[in-house]
């Protein structure tokens, strides 16, 4: 072992490009400058209230739901384009069998998680077999999924949005998983303690104005917990970086690769369907619209938290915070009054941003010129 | 000494293509066989068939005299072929110690569940690559920032730590430089001398002389023959490669300088 030791011409990496490598860490000043910047701009609006702050952690909740299918399955080296699509076909199917056909809520609600399911499972299943790029193969369902989604409700109701889930689900113990809140005793003493607002009048007078967590915040923490978990923590996670890093040299190595990422389609269905529920649940009806661009939501939302678009790296905390802002900017621009419209000025800039700090972030890792 | 894995009459064909047409090879404990060839003459097909990624077409596979069907790679790795492919197999965006365990993850048990144990994996990574005269900066070190040198080498490690009896290596050498070459034929010898059989692919002439035990010739999908180390000299196993005739015009013309 004579001069195989490393080489002295390797500089040593300062710490800063070593936090550098970290692909949250674009994504946490992100979230830092946003918090600095609304709580300057809008601090008076309200919307830093319980309700403002129930407002946007809603919202951000939403994007973070999708973005942790999205994030595991951009780290397998995969796209799901169709998990609008999904979205709007999940509610639509749940909205179909409980109101159009009067099954159960829960049944309505299993039987399409289980449809929603096998049809991400098809997905990954056509994208292995076929070997096209995931980016066609889901296009393909976004548009298939889309057309359903419309015809449905028309075919059997002559309309394209199906109501009254809010009383069939009336009392359903799982409807209640997905649309209730939790905490409504501590929010009341919360209130009474003159920690929170109460209703000064109407039908809910003497209420405090948050009354409890939505399910939706919840669904929302326990999936980037257990993304976060089993990308960070587990053997299956060190195969979902391997499969999108180079499934060729994984499937060497003994990785079951095809398997990673036909799981990890059907995990973004499985978000999507949770998505659609809580949705359907809140709003009591299912639209054919509903949806739209969630997709790319979901994966600017991705690239945000520092995931590469070519796969084999990223974080969930990080997809986590890329959704986070989102939310705060998106509500944040509606508490300080600006036009909402440059919402998408805004997410064009930040993703493009992103993107151009990911690549240069890359290049550091792999030592590429 | 017997062999301890052997191909016998060992075809395979790409639909029209013939990329071996009945190769007969053989390695045994402690012994360096370099496979030598030019460009497509089949030697990624031949340890491709045998490390399970290709089906033979025919011909038998043989593993201390029994015969073996492999269905997968793994289930060649089971076996204790294992193999380094000239694009390595391994992952620039992912730590050393990551993919050191790739597919073969140390696990414990917590609360339950299986958790991919870090601090055994980062530990077994940092001491593998010591002895192997590597020294890391760290176990989280991305494997895309090391030399080619150091990825063969841990490569290599990674082979040779989860038991490989047969040590497949697809020309190694060929992009490197001159002493991180040295640095690959040391750790080849070492893991020689471990009693590893070691099948050594090559177009490098010296290389394989450096190194080798017994060297195969193959041409456009057959063995042209094999010698021990001794009986043959670089400039025979030169020609022999290139099919002989055509590059000892070559080497007039180029004045001896191939
Ligand atoms: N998967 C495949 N499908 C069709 N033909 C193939 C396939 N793999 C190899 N071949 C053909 O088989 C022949 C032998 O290829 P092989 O890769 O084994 O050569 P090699 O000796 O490793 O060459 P090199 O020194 O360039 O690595 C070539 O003609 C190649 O085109
Ligand atoms: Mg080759």
């Amino acid at each position: 072992m004579s001069d195989s030791t490393q080489d002295e011409r390797i500089k040593d990496i300062s710490p800063l490009r070593q936090a550098l490598v970290r692909p949250e860490l674009g994504s946490i000043a992100g979230a830092i400058i946003v918090f600095l910047f609304f709580g300057f701009l809008a601090f008076d609006s309200g919307m830093f209230s319980p309700r403002g702050v129930l407002n946007w952690s809603t919202v951000s909740a939403q994007f973070m739901i999708i973005a942790v299918g999205a994030c595991l399955l951009m780290i397998a080296g995969e796209f799901d384009l169709s998990v609008g699509s999904m979205i709007g076909f999940a509610g639509m199917m749940i909205a179909i069998f409980s109101v159009t056909l009067q099954w159960p809520v829960w049944t309505s609600i299993c039987v399409t998680f289980v449809l929603c399911i096998a049809l991400g499972a098809l997905n990954g299943y056509i994208v292995i077999r076929t070997g096209l790029p995931s980016f066609i193969v889901t296009l393909a369902f976004l548009f298939i999924l889309r057309g359903f989604t419309i015809f449905f409700p028309q075919l059997i109701e002559r309309k394209t949005i199906i109501g009254g889930v809010s009383d069939a689900a009336d009392g359903d113990w799982l409807a209640s998983l997905f649309g209730g809140k939790v905490g409504e005793p501590v929010f009341v003493w919360l209130a009474d303690l003159g920690l929170i607002d109460v209703f000064e009048r109407g039908s809910r007078a003497g209420q405090p104005v948050v009354d409890g967590i939505p399910a939706l915040i919840l669904w929302a923490i326990g999936l980037v917990i257990f993304g976060h978990f089993v990308l960070t923590r587990t053997r299956f996670g060190n195969w979902i970086f391997a499969s999108g890093g180079d499934a060729q040299a994984a499937r060497y190595a003994g990785v079951p690769v095809n398997r990673v990422k036909i799981l990890m389609f059907m995990f973004s269905a499985f978000c999507a369907c949770v998505f659609a529920t809580c949705q359907v649940m809140e709003f009591g009806s299912a639209g054919a619209d509903r949806g739209l661009l969630k997709e790319f939501e979901a994966i600017i939302a991705v690239v945000i938290g520092g995931a590469l678009l070519t796969g084999g790296y990223g974080s969930v905390i990080g997809a986590a915070l890329g959704a986070l802002i989102f939310g705060v900017v998106q509500q944040g621009l509606f508490f300080a009054g600006v036009e909402s419209s440059l919402f998408r000025v805004f997410l064009g800039v930040l993703l493009l941003a992103a993107v151009i700090l990911n690549t240069y972030i890359r290049r550091i890792i792999t030592g590429e010129k | 000494m017997d062999p301890l894995f052997e191909m016998q009459d060992v075809e395979k064909h790409f639909g029209t293509v013939i990329a071996l047409g009945g190769v007969n090879f053989s390695v045994s404990e402690g012994e360096c066989h370099c496979l030598l060839g030019d460009n497509g003459a089949g030697k990624s097909t031949l340890i491709k068939t045998m490390s399970g990624v290709h089906a033979p077409t025919s011909g038998r596979l043989l593993m201390r005299g029994q015969e073996v069907r492999f269905e997968d790679p793994r289930q060649a790795i089971s076996q204790g072929i294992a193999t380094v492919y000239q694009d390595l197999a391994m992952i620039p965006l992912m730590s050393v110690s990551r993919n050191f365990f790739m597919g073969n993850e140390p696990i414990k048990r917590r609360f339950g569940f299986n958790l991919f144990d870090h601090e055994q994996a980062d530990k077994v990574t940092m001491d593998e690559m010591r002895k192997m005269g590597i020294n890391l900066r760290g176990p989280h070190q991305a494997v895309g920032t090391l030399s080619g040198g150091e990825r063969q080498t841990v490569a290599i490690a990674r082979a040779v730590y989860f038991g490989a009896k047969v040590l497949i290596l697809d020309e190694p050498t060929s992009a490197l430089g001159v002493r991180q070459t040295a640095n690959v034929l040391a750790t080849v010898d070492r893991v020689r001398k471990n009693g590893i059989a070691v099948v050594f692919i090559t177009h490098n002439v010296r290389h394989a002389l450096a190194v080798g035990d017994r060297f195969t010739v193959l041409n456009r999908g057959k063995t042209l023959g094999t010698a021990n180390k001794g009986e043959i000299t670089p400039e025979e196993l030169q020609d022999l490669m290139a099919g002989g005739q055509e590059l000892v015009e070559l080497e007039s013309s180029l004045g001896g300088t191939v």
